[in-house]
C-alpha cells in the first residue's frame, strides 16, 4: 500500500472517506481492542487499586488454577458446557434437517406456509419467555408435562424434572430444540428447494419410493449445507449457552448446569477475582477458535466446501 | 434483491411442486401412508409449539388461586383480568415499558444507520484503507475481549447505572455490516459515479441514493436489532441492576421468574394466606403475554423480511 506512489495523493482526494472512517475506528479501538489488552489480567494478580498496569504478574498461575483447585470445578464445567454443546449441535441439526423434509414433502401450500409461520414464532421469543414456559411445563406440581403423563397413566406420582442432575442437558437440549428447530429449518428448506426437480422425476420413474427419493437424492442434495453450517456450529460448542442455565438451574443440579460462561459471571464478577474470570474466558476463546480453523480444515480435506 | 431471490425461489418451488403433484396424480399405497404419517408429525410438531404458548394465555386470564387446582387447558375457568391489572399496575412497570421501548427505537435506529454508514465507507473500491478497516471489524466476529475485560472497560467508561450501556456496545455490528457491504456491492457502480461527476459529496451519495436503494436489506438488518434489543435482559442485569429507574421488561420478568425457581414451591401457598387472587404464576403469566405480544402481533407481517435476511447473510469474508 505504501509503495504506491500515488498513495499520498490518493489520501488528499479521499479526505471525506477517510474522515468518515475515522469515528469507526476509534469506535472497534475502544469497544474491541481495549477489552483485548485486557487479557493481560489473566497473567496477572489484578487488584482494581493497582489496576493493569501495577498489578503484579504472574505467569501462568491463574489457568493453573483453574485446573487443580477448587476440588476441579473448572473440568466438570468444561464437561457440562461441551455436553450441552454437542447435544444442541447434534439434535439441532438432525431435528432442523428432519423438520425440513417433512415441510417439503407436505402437499398443501397453504398448510405448509401456516406450519412454517407458527415454527418460526419461538425463535423471535426471548430466553427469559422461553425459559419461563420450559419451568410451567416441567415443574413438579401441576406441571404440564406431569399432568399429561399422570393423565395417560404413564406415572403414578410427579416427578421433580428439574432437580435430576441426569435430565438437565436434556432438558437444555429439548428447550433449544422448541426453539429453534423451524427456524433453523429455513436454510435447509431453501437448499430442497434448489435440487433439481427432474431428479426426482427420473427416480419416481425407476420406481423409487418417497423414502429411498429422500434418501438418495434429498439427503446427498443437502450434503454441503449440513457440512458449512456444521462448520460454523463447530465454533460455537462451548456457546452452549447461558441464559437458560442461569435461569433454570439451581443448588441441586448446579454441578451439571454450570457452564463455562456462567463460572466467568460467579468467580469473575460475583466474587470479584478479574484474573481467574479472564483467564477463563480466555481458555474458551482460544479452544473455540482452534475448533473452527480445525473443523474448516478437516472439510478442505475431504473436499468439501469451506468457510473461508 | 431479497425480493428477487424471494420470487425466484417460490418459482422454483412451484415448479419443484407441479412436477411432484404431477407424478402423484398415480398415488400408491405406500405415498399415502407416507403423508398421512407427514401430518400427523407435523400437526403434532405444531401442537408442541402453540400448546404451552396458549397455556399461558389462559393461565394469564385466570384467577391465581383457582390456577393453583391446576388441569387448566387452553381456555381460562375463572375468568379474571387481576393479573394484568396487577402487573400493570406495579410502580416499576411504567418505567421498565418506557426504557424498552426507548431503547428499542433508538438503539434499532441508531445501529442500523451507523452500520449502514461503515458498510457505505467499505463498498467503496476507491477507498484506499477498505481493507484495513473491514480486517479490524471482521476480526471482532472471532475474538472478543469475554465477559470481564469487557465490564471493566464499560465500568471505565461511565457507563454502567447509564442508559448508553443499551446503546452503544451494538452500534456497530459486523456481521450487518457484511450483510449492507454485499448488498451495497451489487448496486452498479455507474449510479454513484455519475452522481460524482455532477459533483455530489460522499454524504449525498449515502442519502439520496444508496440509502433508499438499500431499503429491503435495511428492514430486515433494522428488524433483527429491534427484536435483539426487545428481548435482551443481561445488560440490564449486569450493568443496571441497582439503577431502578433503567429497568427492563425482561428484566422484570426474569426477577418474576427467578423469584419462582429459587424458592420453594410452598411460596405460593404463602402468597394465598394473604387472600390475593393473584399468585405469582399467573401474574408471570401475564407479564409473559404482555412481554412478548409486540413480537407475537407483528411477525407474521414482516417474516418474509426476517426470512430474506437468512439467505442474503450467506456472506463470505
Amino acid at each position: 500500500m505504501f509503495k504506491d506512489p500515488d498513495f499520498l495523493k490518493k489520501v488528499k482526494n479521499q479526505k471525506v472517506l477517510i474522515l468518515l472512517s475515522i469515528p469507526f475506528v476509534i469506535y472497534v479501538l475502544i469497544f474491541c481492542y481495549v477489552p483485548l489488552f485486557g487479557w493481560i489480567m489473566a497473567f496477572q494478580k489484578y487488584k482494581p487499586k493497582t489496576g493493569i498496569f501495577h498489578s503484579e504478574f504472574v505467569g501462568l498461575q491463574n489457568f493453573q488454577f483453574l485446573f487443580t483447585n477448587q476440588n476441579g470445578i473448572f473440568v466438570k464445567v468444561i464437561r457440562n458446557t461441551v455436553a450441552m454443546g454437542l447435544i444442541n449441535l447434534v439434535l439441532g441439526t438432525i431435528f432442523a434437517i428432519a423438520f425440513a423434509i417433512l415441510l417439503s414433502e407436505f402437499r398443501y401450500t397453504f398448510g405448509k406456509k401456516v406450519i412454517q409461520t407458527i415454527s418460526y414464532l419461538p425463535h423471535f421469543l426471548s430466553m427469559v419467555i422461553v425459559t419461563g414456559i420450559v419451568y410451567d411445563v416441567l415443574r413438579m406440581e401441576n406441571g404440564m408435562l406431569n399432568n399429561f403423563l399422570t393423565s395417560i397413566g404413564a406415572i403414578d406420582k410427579e416427578v421433580a424434572w428439574l432437580e435430576e442432575k441426569s435430565y438437565f442437558w436434556w432438558i437444555v437440549g429439548f428447550t433449544n430444540l422448541w426453539k429453534e428447530t423451524g427456524w433453523n429449518s429455513i436454510i435447509y428448506l431453501a437448499a430442497i428447494t434448489s435440487i433439481n426437480p427432474d431428479l426426482y422425476e427420473a427416480a419416481s420413474i425407476d420406481g423409487a419410493g418417497r423414502l429411498s427419493r429422500i434418501w438418495h437424492i434429498t439427503l446427498p442434495g443437502l450434503k454441503p449445507t449440513i457440512i458449512i453450517l456444521l462448520i460454523m456450529n463447530i465454533g460455537n460448542v462451548l456457546n452452549a449457552g447461558f441464559e437458560i442455565q442461569y435461569m433454570l438451574g439451581n443448588g441441586l443440579v448446579q454441578e451439571v448446569s454450570q457452564t463455562i460462561d456462567i463460572y466467568v459471571l460467579k468467580y469473575g464478577i460475583g466474587k470479584g477475582n478479574y484474573s481467574l474470570g479472564t483467564a477463563a474466558g480466555i481458555f474458551k476463546s482460544v479452544v473455540s477458535i482452534i475448533l473452527i480453523a480445525a473443523s474448516n480444515f478437516a472439510a478442505k480435506r475431504m473436499g468439501e466446501e469451506s468457510l473461508y | 434483491m431479497a425480493d428477487f431471490s424471494e420470487k425466484k425461489e417460490k418459482k422454483a418451488a412451484e415448479k419443484a411442486f407441479d412436477k411432484k403433484s404431477s407424478m402423484f396424480s398415480r398415488r400408491s399405497t405406500g405415498d399415502i401412508v407416507f403423508d398421512s404419517i407427514n401430518t400427523v408429525v407435523l400437526l403434532l410438531s405444531v401442537v408442541i409449539i402453540l400448546y404451552p404458548l396458549l397455556n399461558m394465555v389462559a393461565l394469564s386470564f385466570n384467577d391465581g388461586l383457582d390456577a393453583l387446582r391446576g388441569g387448566i387447558t387452553i381456555i381460562p375457568r375463572k375468568f379474571t383480568t387481576k393479573n394484568y391489572s396487577e402487573f400493570l399496575g406495579k410502580q416499576t412497570l411504567p418505567i421498565a415499558l418506557r426504557v424498552s421501548v426507548l431503547r428499542t427505537v433508538i438503539g434499532t435506529l441508531s445501529s442500523t444507520f451507523v452500520t449502514a454508514l461503515l458498510a457505505y465507507i467499505l463498498s467503496r473500491k476507491e477507498f484506499v484503507f477498505k481493507r484495513g478497516l473491514s480486517l479490524l471489524y471482521v476480526a471482532t466476529m472471532y475474538v472478543s475481549g469475554g465477559l470481564i475485560p469487557v465490564f471493566l472497560v464499560y465500568k471505565q467508561l461511565g457507563m454502567t447505572n447509564s442508559f448508553s450501556v443499551y446503546i452503544l456496545p451494538g452500534m456497530v455490528s459486523a456481521w450487518n455490516m457484511l450483510v449492507l457491504r454485499t448488498y451495497m456491492n451489487g448496486l452498479p457502480d455507474s449510479l454513484a459515479e455519475s452522481a460524482m461527476m455532477d459533483g455530489a459529496g460522499h454524504l449525498t451519495i449515502f442519502f439520496k441514493i444508496i440509502l433508499p436503494l438499500c431499503m429491503p436489506v435495511i428492514a430486515t438488518v433494522s428488524l433483527f436489532a429491534a427484536v435483539g434489543h426487545w428481548n435482551s435482559w443481561f445488560d440490564a442485569m449486569l450493568y443496571n441492576n441497582t439503577a431502578t429507574n433503567l429497568t427492563t421488561l425482561q428484566f422484570e420478568l426474569q426477577k418474576m421468574l427467578s423469584s419462582v425457581t429459587n424458592q420453594n414451591t410452598n411460596a405460593e401457598t404463602m402468597k394465598n394466606a394473604t387472600g390475593a387472587s393473584v399468585t405469582p404464576t399467573t401474574m408471570r403469566a401475564a407479564a409473559t403475554v404482555i412481554t412478548s405480544l409486540p413480537i407475537i402481533c407483528l411477525y407474521p407481517f414482516l417474516q418474509r423480511y426476517f426470512v430474506a435476511g437468512l439467505t442474503i447473510g450467506g456472506v463470505k469474508e
